[in-house]
């Protein structure tokens, strides 16, 4: 395992938090463009 | 062909969608590889120690929180201009990837801040900028959810968008015009070429800078796409609406 020295704790931070964020933004698209999908596909074939 | 055919919705996604995959690949391949260089290969910097490592994230997301505001400026220049939907549309899709890059910025930068100068937030005029540039982000955010008509919110986010523009350059000029602040020069300044990173830093760093780039290209693009979409969709069900039923078999031959 590497050593990141007396500032592990702020490296290590700032990375989690990064990668989380990036994960939420990068989740909400996906699902936010699947349902848009889906719901267009619906009302195309009921309306369309 | 024009630029402007793509100004058309079906004509938008049939050229973009074929192209997610390949970005989401892409940005994860760039982006993946600059974390993972940066974070196990690179040594200890003199001054920083290991909290050289934030400057992987710290940068590209500074970059793109920028950029990001100037590409809606341009989007949102276009729309009042010309009147494109699919150009407001752009607009309204990249500012959450805007405001998320922005939180990372200041996040990273707070975490980088507290080893560095001994402290997490200084009003510095750089940061402060920053910080004005995050509120924007979430004002123009709010106005395009609190307005129903999409014409109207369009309209009025994009002259947002041109006052919000000062403090997105702001951000980036900051220590150029005032030269004071605890916050450094721009690390790679394109324009002059004089960086102040080395070699063995920057390599990385820019992989990451077009890593975030890439990213930034796919989910403003598949953004766009859901906003396309769920247009469409509106407009099917509202028309739906305004039509009289059809009558059944039954009724009809009654």
């Amino acid at each position: 395992m590497m050593s990141l020295g007396p500032h592990a704790m702020a490296v290590l931070s700032a990375y989690a938090v990064s990668l989380l964020l990036l994960a939420v933004l990068i989740g909400a698209s996906l699902r936010r463009d699947r349902r848009a999908r889906r719901a267009l596909e619906e009302a195309e074939r009921d309306h369309g | 062909m024009s630029l402007w055919d793509y100004a058309n919705p079906r004509k938008f996604l049939a050229v973009t969608t074929p192209l997610l995959p390949w970005l989401a690949a892409a940005s994860a391949l760039l982006v993946g590889s600059s974390l993972i260089w940066g974070f196990f290969f690179t040594p200890e910097a003199e001054r920083f120690g290991s909290t050289v490592k934030i400057i992987y994230l710290h940068v590209p997301a500074a970059l793109m929180a920028i950029n990001a505001w100037l590409m809606m400026l341009v989007a949102s220049l276009i729309w009042l201009v010309r009147r494109h939907h699919v150009s407001a549309l752009a607009a309204k899709a990249a500012a959450p990837v805007g405001v998320t890059m922005t939180l990372i910025a200041l996040a990273t930068g707070a975490i980088w801040g507290q080893p560095t100068w001994g402290t997490w937030w200084v009003w510095d005029p750089r940061l402060t900028s920053f910080l004005i540039l995050f509120l924007f982000y979430l004002g123009y955010i709010a106005l395009w959810e609190a307005i129903e008509d999409p014409d109207t919110a369009a309209d009025l986010t994009s002259v947002l968008c041109m006052v919000g523009s000062v403090f997105a350059i702001l951000s980036r000029y900051a220590v150029r015009f005032w030269n004071q602040g605890l916050h450094q020069g721009t690390s790679v300044p394109v324009a002059t070429g004089g960086r102040t990173v080395a070699d063995v830093y920057f390599i990385p760093l820019a992989i990451g800078m077009v890593g975030f780039g890439v990213l930034f290209v796919w989910l403003v693009l598949l953004r766009t796409g859901s906003e396309i979409r769920a247009r469409r969709t509106r407009a099917l069900l509202a028309r739906a609406r305004r039509m009289p039923p059809v009558p059944l078999a039954t009724e009809r031959e009654a």
